[in-house]
């Protein structure tokens, strides 16, 4: 690794270069500053197109607000006896369930991996590393083709099931449960008579917990954002979550472009609920992936 | 006695019951799939007569025809050269602009860090077809402020949604998307870096630009190869941004990308077979990549276990 000796030195005055990193640099501040604009510039155009009824939104600056965000937000809602709620509901469900389900069977997998020996765990451990690469979406058709021989497609089970497996989330935690569970507590409870059940719910689980804050929003935004397994599975509109409503509005948009109004506050409401958990939920998004460590 | 034997056959089998879940899901909804894809992959249908009646269509083995078909097919071909095209703009700008912006994160002569962070990671909430919709209401000339401005200004801003300029408007979207997250992974393996090193090479006179370039990059490194692979993978596989863009263009195929092309042809077209061969060849293009991320992750990860 580079020390300070590797380092060819053409000095400028010494005392510059140890103050120099008190003084702030305008320039450094101002790129940061264009990179944040660039991303909520998005962001903040859907907050003012959404204030706009269908002719304002054709035809003035987008920018700038307009006072129909409630009357949009009640047609919205008007919608198809309030269509746009029932996928709010369902993808908190898809996500939520799923992602609290995902948790639980990718901290149950890593603990086992990282804290017994026994015969196949290597071969085991390399089988789910494996998945992690193995796009989700490539699986998508197949899985499509597997519920329909189970009777299984268009319900929640065929959006739900197959997204409780996170190869990804197993590897999270079985390097946070090799890092935050030490191999003696283990034992003496073991020794105390525990059940090997009892010890991981009641004392693996919570040492592991930042860890699985983790895993669980991973996996909750990879649920929320996986458009093309819904895509496929479900035909019947009141199934479907956020991303799958809005593309088809979106489409019909396309022949009756006042449903677009639609489209942008259901944009806005949906994204919202997202935007605030991150913002509440910050300090556990803290990701080495190299080194494999999530430090939370 | 008996009791002791018990005891332990349930010692041997804990494990193996309690990764039960795990391997039944990963089993069920993962390697069966992937197999039942393989299989597909070399089945044809072969219609008897006119095609009537229920004996009249039957499964037989295709042997390699589906692949010399997907390996032939110029459509196919053409969404393999899009995607190529796609990543090569989008990995080198999203990767590069991570990095900077975790560096001056991470620089003490930056101001306003922990609003850029936010605001910069902000996007990573924002599920793919939502921010298309966005940016695509962006791109369109009636309703985004852009075109509003530069066409009060008399200017002619070039039509993003064009055929010439589409991919880069998508490339945008997935950037936009993507930026934060990774500059979050590099961020954090910087912040992992005892400072003495950054103090020491200060002691020696080093500039703040130059512990960026020496040291830091050096050591998010790792770091970055991961993220670099993790983008390919996505890259090979991008499917909601285009398809959400299609209702505002016409210049989307509905086989503009290779998974579109496998979409359309189990869906619309119901040739499951070739859609089979075409997944499996993307399948072994990325599986090609994972090896390099297996060799890599391995040998970093696992030092701290029993």
């Amino acid at each position: 690794m580079a020390t300070s000796s590797t380092l060819t030195p053409p000095l400028r005055s010494r005392r510059d270069s140890v103050h120099g990193h008190e003084k702030p640099s305008p320039v450094a501040t101002a790129l940061l500053l264009l990179g944040a604009l660039y991303c909520l510039l998005p962001v903040l155009w859907v907050l003012m197109a959404s204030t706009k009824d269908g002719s304002e939104l054709f035809s003035t600056f987008t920018f700038a607000p307009s006072t129909h965000l409630f009357d949009n937000i009640a047609q919205l809602s008007a919608y198809r006896d309030g269509l746009f709620w029932r996928w709010m509901a369902n993808t908190a469900l898809y996500a939520g369930a799923g992602a609290i389900a995902s948790t639980f069977v990718s901290a149950l997998s890593g603990y086992v991996l990282a804290k017994f020996v026994f015969p196949g765990k290597g071969a085991v451990f390399n089988i789910l590393l494996m998945g992690v690469l193995v796009p989700g979406v490539i699986l998508a058709i197949p899985q499509y083709f597997l519920m329909a021989q189970l009777g299984l497609t268009n319900t929640y089970w065929a959006v739900f099931l197959p997204q409780i497996i996170s190869p990804y989330g197993i590897y999270l935690a079985r390097i946070y449960a090799a890092a935050a569970v030490p191999t003696d507590v283990v034992e003496a409870a073991r020794t105390d008579g525990s059940s090997e059940l009892g010890i991981f719910a009641r004392i693996a689980m919570p040492m592991m917990l930042p860890g699985l804050v983790t895993i669980f929003l991973f996996q909750f935004v990879a649920i929320w954002n996986n458009f093309m397994l819904p895509y496929i599975m479900l035909g019947d509109d009141s199934l479907f979550p956020i991303t799958v409503g809005l593309n088809g509005l979106l489409n019909q948009g396309a022949s009756a472009p006042a449903l677009y109004t639609l489209v942008v506050t259901g944009a806005l409401l949906s994204v919202l609920p997202l935007i605030l958990m991150f913002l509440l939920l910050q300090r556990f998004w803290r990701v080495d992936l190299a080194a494999g460590a999530v430090k939370a | 006695m008996r009791r002791r034997s018990h005891r332990f056959r349930s010692r041997v089998l804990t494990p193996y019951l309690m990764l039960a879940p795990g391997i039944l899901l990963f089993a069920v909804f993962m390697a069966a799939p992937i197999l039942y894809t393989l299989y597909l992959s070399f089945q044809r249908v072969e219609v008897s007569g006119l095609g009537l009646g229920s004996g009249a269509r039957k499964q037989v083995f295709a042997g390699l025809d589906n692949y010399a078909a997907a390996l032939s097919d110029p459509e196919f071909a053409a969404s393999v050269g899009r995607v190529l095209l796609y990543g090569l703009i989008l990995i080198p700008c999203m990767l590069g602009l991570a990095l900077l912006f975790a560096l001056l994160l991470d620089s003490r002569r930056s101001r306003a860090t922990t609003f850029s962070r936010v605001s910069i990671f902000l996007p990573y909430a924002v599920p793919a077809v939502i921010s298309s919709l966005l940016w695509g209401f962006l791109y369109l000339p009636s309703v985004s402020p852009f075109y509003y401005v530069t066409e009060r200004l008399g200017l002619d801003m070039p039509q993003i949604l064009s055929s010439g300029l589409i991919m880069f408007g998508i490339a945008n979207i997935a950037l936009w998307g993507g930026v934060g997250f990774n500059m979050i992974v590099i961020y954090t393996s910087l912040k992992a870096v005892p400072n003495d090193i950054y103090e020491a090479a200060r002691l020696d006179g080093a500039t703040e630009t130059q512990i960026a370039l020496r040291i830091k990059i050096p050591i998010v490194m790792p770091s970055l190869i991961m993220t670099a692979l993790f983008s390919i993978v996505a890259t090979l596989q991008v499917f909601a941004e285009p398809t959400t863009l299609r209702p505002l263009t016409n210049t989307l195929s509905t086989s503009w990308t290779p998974l579109m092309k496998v979409y359309r042809d189990a869906f619309t077209r119901d040739d499951i077979y070739s859609a089979a061969a075409s997944s499996i060849v993307i399948a072994a293009a990325t599986l090609l990549i994972s090896f390099v991320f297996l060799r890599v992750v391995q040998k970093r990860a696992f030092g701290q276990e029993d």
